[in-house]
């Protein structure tokens, strides 16, 4: 249970100013010029000592990532943050930028000094114009107040910010892809190597983050990375933003401790399942790419990436999607594996036949018309996507289909037998 | 190779030593190992999206793509174990779910990767049992046939387009299963070597429209040639079946040609067979009547007994044919035969001054080029492709003469050739490390001797010209021009052959006229004339004649061409001649029988071995003569012409046989529909 004074994201449901006025009273934009006198090495040591992972989905350490820049090469270094959020179930960093957008902006300051990228650009989903256009207002009052443009917070680093907008393409939230987008292509996935830390955005070094992973960076300084660590457990420290939608009676996104038991998150804060937790068929914890979980598991399982990942599942983006037994868990799927046909870039063969291939078969699946053979062939098919392509899109579009087969098989077979 | 580029990798347990430079692909390929590939080609960059050459890399958990993967000293690959193969059994059923099993009625039946790879690496049966996908077909101009729904995506046209033909017209449109290939307008790429996406492809997506449905591939004879469209000489490969050529590819030399070839000569084929002089032909009153062998032979000897005649060399003659007639005329005197029909000045018979020196290979190194009066993009696809690598790494092309629209943004200089001298471009040469000048005939025709000297004087200032290298080149759009000039086939007259021969003509030292298949024929200076028209082609040199005489066409006979850096090669007959056409030198032989003189030549061989024997240089095919002249010239630099005419208007239209050929109307059709784009400098 996360302690009142340990929040991170203190207007994240937007109950306070969220431009610079109220942004200063919550403390934000206070010590940047102090944070700014230490070395950028040494900035990166501490975020790597608070243990942050990416809270993007992969959960890459944030600090090793940044330490994967070149340095001193004379090049333009970027930093691109990724609010390209698409994932279906997750909502956190459009609260984030709709109501605190200057935590996100202090932390592109810092963490572009941090790589020494002097300029930072964020992708915003096409989608989200309202919190656009509150990001772009923010991004004005912090020039005008210098706190980032030339000289930002008198610190003598020269900081630009850009907002792009995305064209509402799932596949532009991965990396690669959305350089490409930003750079004016088509999004698709570059090939890897080389990593974006040394041939990214138009050819130059380049970090790419999420929204939350730099919107922490700040206050992880200003609290000190021992603070962080203490919160969670080892190697899955701090706190987290979790997104609860679906068969819940409270739909909703809040700050937590990372680690909390999925029970607890959804018993307290989201009202508990609709018809009781008796009622619970199985829950989604990390957005639609990740397995889902049956209700036994749910019961212990701690939300944290290694608890999850433990458990055959993911924390992803920390999306958690209930499903209760008032409704099919395989029309779920169904419905997601329709989203990831519609969102292959179509660039490499298995994700682009793959995934339209999976979705006829969830199709007849869901009508009960699969043999157990072609059940077999199913789950066969989701094994040929998984790690043959490009980007890890194919896998993502293979895990939730995956899951559903391991978790309810005879369920899914049982269909066929009625259906004779 | 660097012996510190060397690192040492394992393939299925086998070491082998390679450049750390390659890829996994290509040091599998070293160590024997055969990786299926579809979307890869050396040519083009990397997509790495086929995912067809996955294989396993020791201590990495997921199959890697080979194509893209830089290799790291120790790795060890495995391209065979189970692990690898399902992948790829994996990968070729996505591949085939989609794509039709229309291979009996598919023209890359018998040639297709997919088909061969499926074979080695496919399931034996489908397991799909949904609908298949369906995708319309785009029109791609009257050259390339499309049928989409076979196309797996592998963007080799895509990247072709972009990178090779240089105009990015061709891209893929639409997500996922949606993804389709597609010209955007619905219309032919504007590029000179779009054939080669029917190459290309490794599917029957992109196929050739003149070649539908005509035969299997296991039906052809195969005869090597070469290109005799430009000055370039392509190295081409004709199929045939019996007695009639069904398609042209190209054959690969890197030196050369890489893998491409031009349109015109891939299709214009259709013309070997259209509009051919089938047997002699008289001239009664105004009309051609037909006539025979022995009459018309006849006729030409009484006419030949009792003039001077002076011979006309074409722009696709080839050398034997160059060489007898040259033997021929010298029976009445030196100085008979002018291949320079276009005016073209050289140099004292200076190869230097006509050649291609710095070599078609070496242009793409080059880091400054500037083209005087010469547009590579109609006169030599090939070496404006070559240009385009240049551009493409970043170097500056500066260009004399019309502002033309090529492929790429030159900077453009003006019409004057003492923009030359202009002191920023002088700067930019001599930072330059490897600068090359290419002269086209639009300026070499209308140059004095005293502008080629200067051009030489200026490069050797500016050390285009070294000990080492000769940059400044002379580009010809006709095959014949280089080795005609190389024995001799021309006056000693160096500039304006042609206005030197009708003073000639006029003050009567000449009186009758032989042509070669040479259009110059039809020329008014020579209006009164009695003119011998030896051709392939009724086309106007015929038509202006009083004997045409048939002769064959090079696919139809053993010859020899030189091509513009001077490289003799050798194209090879793939048929019988059409109707009575008769080789060149037959006729020749025939002729001297008759009129009692010498005759040297019984075979063609006779003719081969003359011709080796007469030449002055080291003559071996397929390698670039080494002409090992010293250039010397005073060192004034004083530049007199300006004048700037372009050889060839029309791409499609540029030689007898192109204009007769029903491909390349439509081909012209096609483009005078296309808006002129811009043209845009930098």
């Amino acid at each position: 249970m996360l302690n009142k004074e340990d929040k991170i994201f203190t207007n994240l449901h937007g109950f306070e100013d969220p431009f610079l006025k109220g942004a200063l009273n919550r403390g934000v934009w206070s010590t940047t010029k102090e944070i700014l006198k230490k070395e950028p090495n040494e900035i990166i040591e501490l975020v790597k000592s608070s243990q942050l992972r990416g809270r993007g989905g992969a959960g890459f350490p944030t600090g090793l990532k940044w330490s994967f820049m070149p340095k001193d090469t004379g090049k333009q270094h970027y930093l691109v943050v990724n609010a390209d959020e698409s994932e279906p179930g997750t909502c956190k960093d459009r609260e984030m930028i709709r109501n605190d957008p200057h935590m996100l902006i202090e932390g592109c300051l810092i963490s572009s000094y941090a790589i020494q990228a002097s300029k930072c650009y964020i992708y915003i989903r096409g989608e989200y114009f309202f919190e656009y256009q509150q990001l772009e207002k923010a991004i004005k009052e912090a020039y005008e107040k210098n706190l980032i443009g030339k000289n930002a917070c008198g610190s003598s680093f020269d900081f630009d910010l850009y907002v792009h907008r995305g064209a509402g393409a799932y596949i532009c939230g991965e990396e690669t892809a959305l350089l490409e987008s930003l750079e004016g292509k088509k999004g698709q996935p570059r090939l890897k190597p080389p990593f974006p830390a040394g041939a990214g955005l138009y050819g130059m070094p380049t970090t790419i983050n999420n929204v939350e992973s730099i919107a922490v960076v700040p206050t992880i300084l200003r609290k000190g990375p021992d603070w962080f660590k203490a919160l969670g457990s080892e190697n899955n420290t701090g706190t987290k933003v979790y997104c609860i939608s679906g068969n819940v009676n409270n739909p909703c996104t809040i700050e937590e401790e990372m680690g909390i038991p999925l029970k607890e998150l959804i018993e307290k804060y989201a009202g508990g399942v609709q018809g009781g937790w008796e009622n619970l068929l199985a829950i989604i914890p990390g957005g639609s790419s990740t397995p889902l979980l049956p209700k036994n598991i749910c019961e212990t399982v701690k939300m944290n990436f290694d608890d999850l990942k433990a458990n055959g599942s993911g924390l992803g983006t920390a999306g958690i999607i209930v499903v209760s037994k008032d409704f099919d868990v395989a029309e779920v799927i169904e419905r997601f594996s329709h989203f990831y046909k519609h969102e292959s870039c179509g660039q490499c063969t298995p994700c682009r036949e793959g995934t339209g291939w999976m979705h006829r078969m969830m199709q007849k699946l869901i009508k009960g018309d699969i043999s157990p053979e072609q059940l077999e062939l199913l789950e066969n098919v989701t094994k040929q996507i998984e790690g043959h392509t490009i980007c890890a899109f194919g896998d993502a579009a293979a895990w939730p289909i995956q899951g559903l087969i391991k978790n309810f098989k005879t369920e899914l077979l049982s269909r066929y037998k009625e259906n004779r | 190779m660097n012996d510190e580029n060397l690192i040492t990798i394992k393939v299925n347990q086998k070491e082998v030593e390679v450049n750390k430079n390659l890829t996994v692909m290509q040091a599998c390929e070293i160590a024997g190992e055969e990786i299926p590939r579809f979307c890869y080609h050396d040519k083009l960059s990397i997509a790495g999206n086929c995912r067809m050459c996955l294989v396993e890399v020791e201590k990495v958990p997921k199959l890697m793509s080979s194509c893209d993967m830089p290799l790291m000293e120790g790795m060890s690959i495995i391209t065979n174990s189970e692990k690898v193969k399902s992948g790829r059994k994996g990968v070729m059923e996505f591949l085939l779910i989609n794509h039709p099993l229309d291979c009996p009625i598919c023209d890359q039946g018998g040639e297709c990767d997919l088909q061969d790879q499926a074979m080695y690496y496919g399931f034996d049966k489908s397991r799909f049992s949904e609908n298949k996908r369906a995708v319309e077909n785009k029109n791609m101009g009257p050259l390339v046939n499309t049928i989409m729904t076979r196309c797996i995506h592998c963007t080799r046209c895509v990247r072709f387009a972009s990178e090779v033909a240089g105009v990015p017209e061709i891209g893929m449109l639409g997500r996922g299963e949606n993804a389709e290939i597609t010209t955007y307008l619905e219309k032919s790429i504007t590029s000179e070597l779009s054939g080669n996406v029917i190459d290309l492809c490794p599917v029957g997506a992109l196929t050739s429209k003149p070649y539908k449905f005509k035969a299997r591939p296991w039906e052809l004879k195969r005869t090597d040639s070469i290109d005799i469209f430009d000055g370039v000489g392509s190295n081409i490969r004709i199929d045939s079946r019996a007695e009639e050529i069904l398609r042209i590819t190209p054959r690969v030399n890197e030196d050369i040609n890489e893998e491409w070839i031009t349109d015109k000569v891939r299709f214009n084929y259709d013309a070997y067979y259209n509009q051919r002089i089938d047997k002699p032909y008289i001239k009664k009153g105004s009309k051609l009547l037909a006539s025979n062998w022995d009459e018309s032979l006849d006729i030409l000897k009484n006419k030949l007994k009792k003039s001077s005649p002076f011979a006309l060399v074409g722009p696709q003659t080839d050398l034997e044919t160059g060489y007898a007639v040259s033997k021929f005329m010298s029976n009445f005197g030196s100085d008979r035969v002018e291949v320079r029909t276009d005016n073209q000045t050289i140099l004292n018979n200076n190869p230097f001054s006509y050649i291609f020196n710095s070599s078609i290979l070496n242009v793409e190194e080059s880091d400054l080029i500037i083209l005087i009066g010469v547009n590579p993009k109609i006169e030599a696809p090939i070496i404006n492709y070559k240009i385009l690598k240049s551009y493409n790494k970043g170097n500056d092309i500066y260009n004399i003469g019309d502002n033309i629209n090529l492929n790429y943004p030159t900077n453009y200089l003006g019409k004057d050739i003492n923009s030359l001298q202009d002191q920023k471009l002088i700067e930019k040469i001599k930072k330059s490390k490897y600068p090359i000048i290419i002269v086209g005939s639009a300026y070499s025709t209308h140059a004095t001797p005293e502008d080629l000297k200067s051009l030489f004087v200026f490069s050797k200032n500016y050390n285009l010209i070294t000990e080492s290298k000769n940059n400044l080149n002379f580009l010809t759009p006709y095959a014949s021009r280089v080795g005609q000039l190389l024995i001799g086939n021309t006056q000693s007259q160096e500039f304006e052959p042609m206005n030197f021969l009708e003073s000639k003509f006029k003050d009567g030292s000449y009186d009758l006229l032989l042509s070669f298949n040479s259009e110059e024929i039809s020329n008014p200076i020579f209006k009164d004339i009695f003119k011998v028209y030896f051709g392939h082609h009724g086309d106007l040199g015929a038509m202006s004649a009083d004997l045409v005489l048939p002769t064959p066409l090079y696919t139809e006979k053993n010859s020899t061409f030189i091509n513009t850096e001077g490289r003799p090669q050798e194209a090879f007959k793939c048929h019988n001649t059409i109707g009575q056409a008769k080789e060149e030198w037959t006729i020749l032989k025939k002729l001297s029988e008759l009129m009692d003189y010498r005759n040297d030549f019984n075979s063609f061989n006779d003719v081969r071995s003359g011709l080796l024997k007469d030449f002055k240089f080291n003559f071996e095919f397929n390698s670039i003569i080494d002409f090992n002249l010293v250039i010397n010239f005073d060192d004034t630099i004083k530049f007199k012409s300006s004048t700037f005419n372009y050889p060839i208007n029309n791409f499609y239209f540029s030689d007898v046989v192109s204009k007769n050929s029903k491909i390349m109307a439509k081909c012209v059709e096609e483009n005078t529909n296309i808006k002129q784009e811009k043209v845009v400098n930098r």
